[in-house]
């Protein structure tokens, strides 16, 4: 089982179970978790689930769209993600997800 | 509809596909472009027009088809222009949202954070007061002009507020984005010429240019987009370059006008048209921002922007030639019944509302999208708790452009809750 942790701007904490083949910004809309806006449904297209993201182990990279609509967030960073591209698989390790002040 | 005497509606379902025309702004003038768009989603997806008054192009006007243009930006530059028209050679703006990676992104990032929700909280107080004070004015149980005393002037007022434009000339502002948008090609003639256009332009640019002067260095500590550009150091001497000055000015005064403007008209015209939805958000105000995206979708006041091949391609069995025009039909992906339930219903509280592509999507996704869904919240907020009616009591007359989907006038009556 794979603990997703979320973690708001203000610092409030919320761990969640992670289902197999659901993306982090599904896990977080199915448990109602703030800070994720998802406007385009998981396209990586819209870019309002960025997130930072820390895991021990190896995420697959992001693909190029994923990595193009994070090259315009302004407070972008080196473990900047969008929530929607990282799907949890079987064994996968837990993980924390830091939330952005806001997503534009 | 309201068809002058004469005129008729083109019989979309049985032209020839070859001479359905994509390029005539009556249709949203006489709001009959629904049919055209379904049958080119049903029959001819990826459409060629050989010839219109801005040359040949190509109309995409399935959902999944815009999207994936949209991601492949490589392939649909938007260079050297998102508009059907071809820029003068001599006068090409350089603005962000008609470039592509990596100049694209690092341009936008220098000017997103003006609108970042950060931003916008200081804001939100202003543009709250400017909507009631426009609210509170308005004529009790008497028909007047919603475009003209609500849309029109609270978009030139917010506009005005975010720039710190001098107030008593705030409507420049409005007329030069109407302008600018409103070439004669695109227009049915209506419009003006590129002449005239560039004209007003340098005037614009030269009132813009002075404010920067008259701001830069005189240490007050106000907040506007021109001081956010100065204080930048990404822009802080974008003045020395008018081209980049002025296509910034004309993205931001353009992008936070039609757009906002046209959906505070539309949602007033669907809220009379869908008294049911009207009764919903009366019970429920906190659907208002759900209702807020229906409005932008159903709206699309934007209704499509043009890329341009960077190669030769294959799009949906089309074969399109390198340098082509591509126009991404955003109105007709919001109205695709394959990704949109029940598209010609205007339903508040509908599954996934936030998925549309009024803002476009990828890279070039709208940059003002928070700031536009605040402007209207506030103004539902308020217009909710002040009237108990606003009653459509006339034909509205729509805008007769082909990259402005509006109103130019639209009569309404309201009443106020009595105490």
């Amino acid at each position: 089982m794979t603990v997703i942790t979320f973690i708001q701007h203000d610092g409030s904490e919320r761990m969640v179970d992670g289902d197999v083949g659901l993306s982090l910004m599904e896990s977080a809309l199915k448990h109602d978790v703030p800070g994720i806006d998802a406007d385009c449904g998981g396209g990586a297209i819209c870019g309002t689930c960025h997130c930072f993201v820390e895991v021990s182990g190896d995420l697959p990279a992001p693909d190029p769209q994923e990595t193009a609509m994070l090259g315009l967030r302004p407070d972008r960073a080196d473990n900047s993600r969008l929530a929607c591209q990282i799907v949890v698989s079987d064994g996968m390790a837990d993980v924390t997800v830091r939330l952005p002040e806001f997503q534009m | 509809m309201n068809m002058p005497v004469g005129a008729s509606v083109p019989d979309y379902r049985a032209m020839p596909l070859e001479e359905l025309d994509v390029s005539d702004p009556r249709m949203f003038q006489h709001d009959y472009w629904h049919e055209l768009f379904a049958r080119l989603r049903d029959e001819c997806p990826v459409h060629y027009q050989p010839d219109s008054p801005a040359g040949p192009f190509w109309s995409v006007t399935r959902y999944e088809d815009i999207v994936a243009i949209e991601r492949d930006t490589e392939t649909f530059s938007s260079e050297p222009s998102i508009a059907i028209i071809d820029p003068e050679p001599d006068m090409i703006l350089k603005m962000f949202i008609a470039m592509d990676p990596p100049e694209h992104d690092d341009q936008r990032r220098a000017v997103h954070h003006v609108v970042a929700p950060r931003n916008l909280q200081e804001f939100e107080t202003l543009i709250r007061e400017r909507t009631v004070e426009v609210l509170d004015s308005l004529p009790e149980d008497e028909p007047f002009d919603w475009v003209k005393l609500v849309s029109r002037d609270l978009t030139t007022k917010m506009l005005a507020t975010l720039f710190d434009y001098p107030w008593e000339e705030r409507n420049s502002l409005t007329e030069w984005s109407d302008m600018f948008t409103s070439d004669v090609r695109i227009t049915a003639g209506e419009g003006s010429t590129r002449e005239v256009i560039i004209e007003h332009m340098t005037v614009c640019l030269q009132r813009f240019t002075e404010l920067w002067h008259e701001r830069k260095g005189d240490g007050k500590e106000t907040f506007d987009l021109i001081r956010m550009l100065q204080a930048d150091p990404n822009t802080e001497n974008m003045v020395d370059d008018p081209l980049t000055y002025m296509g910034n000015i004309m993205l931001l005064i353009v992008g936070g006008n039609d757009t906002t403007r046209n959906s505070m008209s539309g949602g007033v015209v669907f809220l009379n048209e869908f008294p049911d939805e009207m009764a919903k958000v009366r019970q429920n105000p906190h659907l208002i921002p759900s209702m807020v995206s229906e409005i932008i979708r159903y709206q699309t006041p934007l209704p499509h922007m043009r890329r341009t091949t960077t190669k030769d391609v294959e799009l949906n069995g089309q074969k399109i030639s390198k340098g082509e025009k591509v126009v991404l039909w955003f109105l007709s992906g919001n109205y695709d019944d394959a990704v949109i339930e029940r598209p010609n219903d205007f339903w508040i509280d509908r599954p996934s509302v936030r998925n549309h592509l009024s803002f476009g999507a990828g890279i070039h996704r709208c940059m003002g999208n928070r700031l536009a869904e605040m402007q209207l919240r506030i103004l539902w907020e308020e217009v909710l708790q002040r009237f108990e009616t606003i009653e459509v009591v006339g034909e509205p007359k729509r805008t007769c452009n082909l990259f402005i989907r509006g109103f130019t006038e639209l009569p309404v009556k309201v009443t106020r809750f009595q105490p």
